[in-house]
């Protein structure tokens, strides 16, 4: 149009193709597509985000510092009076960091006068080589009077600046090493008496006030005993439910009120069921708190939604064809759900099971509210001992302060998500294998 | 007999029953199953099952009804001046003679004769079996805890021979029954029919019983602490709690809690809307399928991470970035290198319950947005316009119920999430609107009123309830609606 104004001759001119805003159109389209890839990107960089904090935190917790040194296991500090006979109670009380101290402070060449300096060589080494040594010792009194080779437990604070976690060229004041200890340690580290070691502790201890003597053993133990009580109750319940809804149940109002029911369970806040097991599990039954049986019956409650979607999917998918076949041989209903129908849902109903057991697995808020945040340091033998959780000992280690902790939070969140991966996979790998498409 | 050795032997009658129930029906019809009305394991099935379900239904009404008669006959067996006193110290001393009871049992005869009716040496005596005891027990208690330890052991004996009884007259009267006629499998498959629906009715069960719980529990604090109070009130203070001490009455105004979780909540949707429902139009309608099955499942990686390691992550990452940026950007502009965002703040829980929510938005759009149908899009199309403003102007409005009822769902997960915001959004109670500063939300409360030491009296307890029940009132409402919405936009296509 303007094209035509601005040229008067108008003689043969080619007629410019109208603007009916073909370029503003395919920039607005540009630009929608770029929003969409601005946004899938956004996403993604962060879950890359997410798993690269944790686990450039967390790796180092599969290490940890150790310093093996000849330790005199000395009768005079365990057993002066020679006592050990008659009074068993002597080699458990004695004074074992004692010992380790003695120990790494001769490697060091400490003198044993050398008060302030003994102090900082006993800041070096865990609190943790009390019970390592004692257990050595009450297992096999013999050692009393020889000297073996311990590898001992650095302390925390060691172990972080051997690891080059602790910024060195803070001020000493302003920092828990002191030059001095990180002078040793670097002696030590040298004359291979101090190094690396891989950390088996983290997947056997307890709980533990000091970062480097604490562990997910319980949490492990006490998380295994919850998805065990919640496949046990949940899966069969929630089989049972969804065969009733799916193959008998009538249309009527009752039906359809567990079936709203059901969707609404789904989407109830976790926490909600905490209440609910705080309410009536403990209050009302009187089951003991931090019990993971508790844990257990909560989790399963909030899992058997879960559960029962994915059961009636698995089972609608089963085409009618094999009910009626097994109908006309003369089957009764019972024994066609049970002997085809079940069985050809079965694999649908298992990645259901372990998607639904994945999240419990991962689930913290409810477990707050029953008593499982509790300092828990010896393991649990029966699912009504107390004990804790692998999600709920994250939580408490993720409000230490200290920067040991942060490595043995990202670590267990490691262990944690590991577990999560291997039962998706493994739930993944079950659907492609034996899912049959009719 | 201990209640697992009981429940051991049933099984074992059970077991029994099933094999002999089965030989006696092939027994009947002579070796010839096609004689009998049903396949000979369900009369074996027939008669276990009246063996032992009629035993475990006495077995359990027994273990629920014994401890309530016994424990009401204790009580009525208090003296009148324990008596008078209150229902709390009446349930110490109830508490007391339960410990008695259980260590009494432990300790051996000449133990007992040794200590007497000593109180004190008593105490010591326990303590040393592990029993510890809160105080020195009075001399009815120890009187009490006899009886109490004289008629469990009754109850006991006879609740194992009733039990046992019941299964063998079951068994019996069942194995009497079996003949070439009898319709076993239909008796059996009755009984498996009524499993089925006790299981299914779980749900509801649950449900009710998370509706009685938080009634009954926040029924009492309504008793305490007026409702309107509760509801309508602005400064959240519920001090300490203490036994006993009336006068410690806090304030327990909602509204600061409950303004705070729907402003991190508005905070985590401004993150999660856009993101999540650019990225579900992207894979739905440009993407090729090579790139959504990538895309998709790792979209959805987001919403397989529990929300602990979200909270961890805005605690350790987030958080303290976010801090370090707005000390950084005050520094540049002002040149006061002071942070003016806190590093638990109604951004940080917001932007990572926002990530979280990514998926959600994500998945549940994709799916709306794939079942409009191709027709719609070919004609826009067919009438010239260019991809996305088929997609502004005929898919998105199309899909517009469902993404609302996919967005509300999303909504009552923000305002459900507890570990994101226990770690990053702060616990203090206030009532402002600067998103860089901490609040505080209704499941952060709940959280932090019930753990540590309880005590089941206090409204500083009890208001925990109070508060649940309205965030599952308010999840709920908004589920409902969600699902109204998504059924009714489903009918349009079907």
């Amino acid at each position: 149009m303007t094209d035509v104004v601005s040229s008067p001759a108008g003689v043969l001119a080619k007629p410019a193709r109208r603007d009916i805003g073909i370029k503003r159109r395919y920039a607005a389209e540009r630009r929608f597509r770029a929003y969409g890839i601005a946004a899938l990107s956004f996403g993604l960089l962060f879950l890359a985000l997410l798993l690269w904090s944790v686990v450039s935190k967390g790796y180092t917790a599969f290490q940890q510092t150790m310093i093996t040194v000849p330790v005199e296991f000395s009768e005079q500090i365990i057993d002066k009076d020679n006592e050990r006979a008659t009074d068993p109670q002597k080699l458990v009380t004695a004074n074992y960091p004692l010992i380790a101290r003695n120990a790494v402070a001769k490697v060091l060449g400490v003198a044993e006068t050398d008060r302030s300096g003994l102090r900082a060589v006993n800041q070096m080494i865990s609190d943790g080589v009390r019970g390592q040594l004692r257990d050595m010792v009450v297992a096999n009194p013999q050692i009393i009077g020889t000297t073996q080779t311990v590898s001992l437990l650095a302390a925390g604070d060691i172990d972080s600046a051997f690891k080059g976690q602790i910024d060195l060229s803070v001020s000493e004041n302003n920092r828990k090493v002191s030059d001095q200890q990180v002078g040793w340690m670097n002696q030590l580290a040298e004359s291979g008496a101090l190094g690396k070691h891989f950390n088996t502790g983290i997947f056997v201890n307890g709980n533990s006030s000091r970062p480097e003597a604490a562990g997910v053993g319980v949490a492990l133990i006490g998380s295994f005993y919850m998805m065990l009580i919640v496949l046990v109750l949940a899966l069969p319940i929630g089989v049972a439910a969804s065969i009733y809804l799916e193959e008998f149940a009538p249309k009527n109002k009752f039906t359809d009120l567990i079936e709203v029911n059901i969707n609404n369970l789904a989407a109830v806040p976790s926490i909600v069921y905490g209440l609910l097991g705080l309410a009536v599990f403990i209050n009302f039954m009187g089951l003991p708190r931090s019990a993971s049986l508790v844990g257990g019956l909560v989790l399963t409650l909030m899992t058997l939604p879960t559960i029962i979607i994915a059961t009636r999917a698995a089972l609608k998918a089963v085409p009618p064809s094999i009910r009626a076949a097994a109908l006309g041989l003369g089957a009764s209903k019972m024994q066609t759900i049970f002997h085809h129908v079940l069985p050809l849902a079965m694999p649908g109903i298992l990645t259901g099971t372990i998607i639904g057991l994945a999240h419990a697995l991962g689930e913290t808020a409810p477990l707050l509210l029953i008593g499982m945040v509790a300092f828990v340091a010896n393991y649990p033998t029966t699912p009504m001992d107390p004990s804790t959780a692998l999600p709920v000992q994250i939580y408490m280690w993720a409000n230490e302060a200290e920067r040991a902790f942060v490595e043995r939070t990202s670590g267990a969140i490691i262990i944690l998500l590991l577990f999560l991966v291997v039962m998706n996979v493994g739930a993944i790998l079950l659907r492609r294998r034996f899912e049959r498409r009719w | 007999m201990s209640t697992p050795l009981i429940l051991l032997i049933l099984a074992i009658i059970a077991i029994v029953c099933y094999v002999v129930g089965t030989r006696h029906a092939l027994a009947i019809a002579g070796g010839l199953s096609s004689k009998l009305h049903s396949r000979p394991g369900y009369y074996g099935s027939f008669v276990a099952i009246c063996a032992v379900l009629p035993a475990a239904i006495v077995l359990a009404a027994w273990l629920i009804a014994s401890p309530l008669y016994i424990n009401s006959t204790i009580r009525g067996g208090f003296p009148e001046d324990v008596k008078a006193r209150s229902e709390a110290e009446q349930g110490l001393a109830f508490g007391m003679v339960n410990s008695l009871a259980r260590g009494m049992d432990i300790l051996t005869l000449d133990e007992i004769d040794r200590v007497g009716s000593n109180p004190a040496e008593l105490r010591s005596a326990l303590g040393a079996k592990g029993v510890a005891l809160a105080g020195d027990p009075e001399p009815y208690m120890v009187e009490s805890a006899g009886d109490l330890n004289a008629m469990n052991k009754i109850s006991n004996r006879v609740m194992t021979a009733v039990v046992l009884i019941v299964a063998l007259i079951g068994a019996g009267l069942s194995y009497t029954r079996i003949s070439h006629r009898f319709r076993a499998r239909n008796r059996v498959e009755r009984v498996i029919l009524g499993a089925l629906v006790v299981a299914s009715s779980i749900a509801i069960i649950t449900t009710i019983g998370i509706v009685m719980s938080m009634l009954t529990e926040a029924g009492h604090f309504f008793g305490r602490v007026p409702a309107w109070e509760f509801f309508f009130g602005t400064v959240w203070d519920p001090r300490f709690a203490a036994a006993g001490a009336s006068a410690s009455e806090g304030q327990f105004g909602l509204i600061p809690l409950l303004l705070g979780t729907l402003y991190i909540g508005f905070v985590a949707m401004l993150v999660a809307v856009p993101v999540g429902l650019f990225s579900a139009i992207y894979m739905s309608e440009y993407a090729s399928p090579k790139l959504r099955s990538i895309a998709k499942p790792l979209l959805e990686v987001l919403a397989g991470i529990p929300t602990i390691v979200y909270g961890f992550f805005a605690l350790t990452t987030v958080g303290p970035f976010l801090r370090d940026l707005s000390s950084s950007i005050n520094g540049i502009a002002t040149g006061d290198f002071a942070n003016f965002i806190q590093a638990q703040s109604v951004l940080t829980a917001g932007f990572v319950m926002g990530i979280m929510l990514i998926p959600y938005v994500s998945s549940l759009s994709d799916d709306i947005i794939t079942a409009v149908p191709r027709a719609l899009r070919d004609g826009s199309l067919g009438l010239g316009a260019t991809k996305s403003e088929t997609i502004k102007k005929v898919v998105m409005p199309a899909a517009l119920p469902g993404v609302v009822g996919a967005l509300l769902m999303t909504a009552s997960r923000a305002i459900g999430e507890t570990m994101i915001v226990v770690l990053a959004a702060g616990v203090a109670a206030r009532m402002q609107l600067n998103p860089f500063e901490p609040m505080t939300t209704v499941t952060v409360k709940i959280v932090s009123q019930l753990t540590g030491d309880l005590e089941f009296t206090s409204p500083q307890t009890l208001v925990a309830f109070a508060l649940g029940i309205t965030l599952f009132v308010i999840t709920l409402c908004l589920n409902i609606y969600a699902l109204f919405i998504v059924r009714k936009y489903r009918e349009q296509y079907e």
